[in-house]
């Protein structure tokens, strides 16, 4: 269960956001809505600890946030490849350092479901935008950690391969994990209790 | 905890094969910069004797400040760095490995290259052994040191020259003993306690930096 107690968010001199409370508990995807600019990305780095909320708590199984390491998977607005690596390598590194343990064969499978089959080998500098985005994605396949907070994860992604995404966020909701993310498009995730927050 | 400094070793090391040019560039600057004195001097071995460790030891601090302002920003823009924050290993270990990585490419090629170098300056084989010594000794530390610098300057406009004001000056006791180790073998006295005193300079650094660095990536990541 993640808890957001009374958040306030404020950057520079305007205060984005006060009083913001919510709960999320096993099999909830929270939709964060709102314009640019009212604080969606502030909220998700408030979420996984990078930003500390001006006042306000934020609780994970009822404790402080720094119980949540390990039990977080973040995706932000930025891939987090490397572009030297290939997607392969990618995969394998971000996982070890992650502190996870993930098998070439299980890299392989989940690079072969974003469709990068036949692609392992070749430097991520050479992939176009929407190819590189797969390879972040791809992080998600494997991924058992219960705590899913996603920025933007549909960008620069093909209808099919949006189609894909929702399938993986809607496994990950029916294994009882939680979600949170933010995107403008009108997205149908099949299952898992769906609920919108709109900022600003 | 050994695993997680391995791993990052290991993702560095990799990269910076694929990127080798930054390794090459720093090792030549640094061999560029040092034979120009002996040009400029001319072949006066007894001049060239006395001035060999302090250029020697410049050379070497500018050209491990060359690949600093790149240790974290890579990292820092492709959003890996947040991963690594968010990773339940603490961050202080993640930096341990980049600075360690860091000296791997380019501390420890300027300590194989320099006993070459020091054979321009007409340097005796004792002075040689311990010149190489010092620089092997002495490097850690200034990856240590520079990586507080890289991770206080990360994301500010102009951090390159920031980097080297706040980065140079703490620079300065590894440059005393590092020089004064060689000094003090050409004129006899034996550079052991110099070069104590410079593995201490080590040891203090590469512990206690790479929390500092990490408490500073905590900030720029806000």
């Amino acid at each position: 269960m993640l808890e957001a107690d009374n958040l306030e968010c404020v950057r520079g001199e305007r205060r984005l956001f006060a009083g913001l409370t919510f709960r999320l508990g096993a099999g909830e995807l929270l939709h964060l809505q709102g314009r640019n600019g009212s604080g969606k990305t502030s909220l998700l780095r408030m979420l996984i600890g990078l930003l500390p909320p001006e006042s306000g708590e934020i609780r994970w199984q009822g404790e402080g946030i720094r119980t949540l390491a390990g039990e977080l998977c973040y995706l932000g607005h930025l891939n987090a490849i490397k572009e030297e690596l290939t997607p392969l390598e990618n995969l394998l590194a971000a996982a070890r350092l992650a502190g996870e343990e993930l098998s070439e064969d299980d890299a392989l499978d989940a690079l072969e479901q974003v469709g990068l089959a036949g692609r392992e080998d070749l430097a991520c500098k050479y992939l176009s935008q929407g190819q590189k985005r797969r390879v972040a994605l791809a992080r998600l396949v494997n991924e058992k950690r219960p705590l899913w907070i996603l920025d933007e994860p549909f960008v620069a992604l093909d209808t099919l391969a949006v189609d894909w995404l929702a399938g993986i966020i809607s496994a990950h909701l029916q294994r009882g994990g939680l979600a949170v993310m933010t995107t403008h498009q009108a997205v149908n995730i099949p299952a898992g209790t769906v609920r919108e927050l709109r900022l600003g | 905890m050994l695993g997680i400094i391995m791993a990052v070793i290991g993702r560095d090391l990799k990269l910076a094969m694929r990127r080798q040019a930054d390794i090459v560039s720093a090792l030549f600057f640094f061999i560029i910069v040092v034979s120009l004195f002996p040009l400029g001097i001319g072949p006066e071995p007894d001049l060239l004797r006395k001035l060999a460790p302090g250029v020697l030891w410049v050379a070497a601090l500018l050209a491990t400040m060359l690949s600093l302002p790149r240790l974290f920003a890579d990292d820092h823009r492709d959003g890996t760095l947040e991963q690594l924050a968010l990773a339940p290993h603490p961050l202080g270990l993640v930096v341990t490995g980049k600075v360690i990585a860091h000296w791997l490419v380019s501390g420890l090629p300027l300590a194989l290259i320099a006993p070459v170098l020091g054979v321009q300056f007409d340097l005796s084989a004792d002075a040689l052994v311990v010149l190489t010594a010092a620089i092997l000794i002495g490097t850690p530390a200034l990856s240590g040191i520079g990586a507080i610098g890289a991770a206080l300057t990360l994301g500010l406009r102009g951090g390159g020259v920031l980097l080297s004001l706040l980065v140079l000056p703490l620079y300065i006791p590894v440059l005393i003993f590092g020089a004064g180790a060689v000094d003090a073998t050409v004129t006899g006295l034996g550079g052991e306690g110099h070069l104590s005193l410079l593995a201490a300079l080590t040891l203090a650094s590469v512990g206690f930096a790479p929390w500092a660095s990490a408490a500073a990536l905590k900030i720029a990541l806000e």
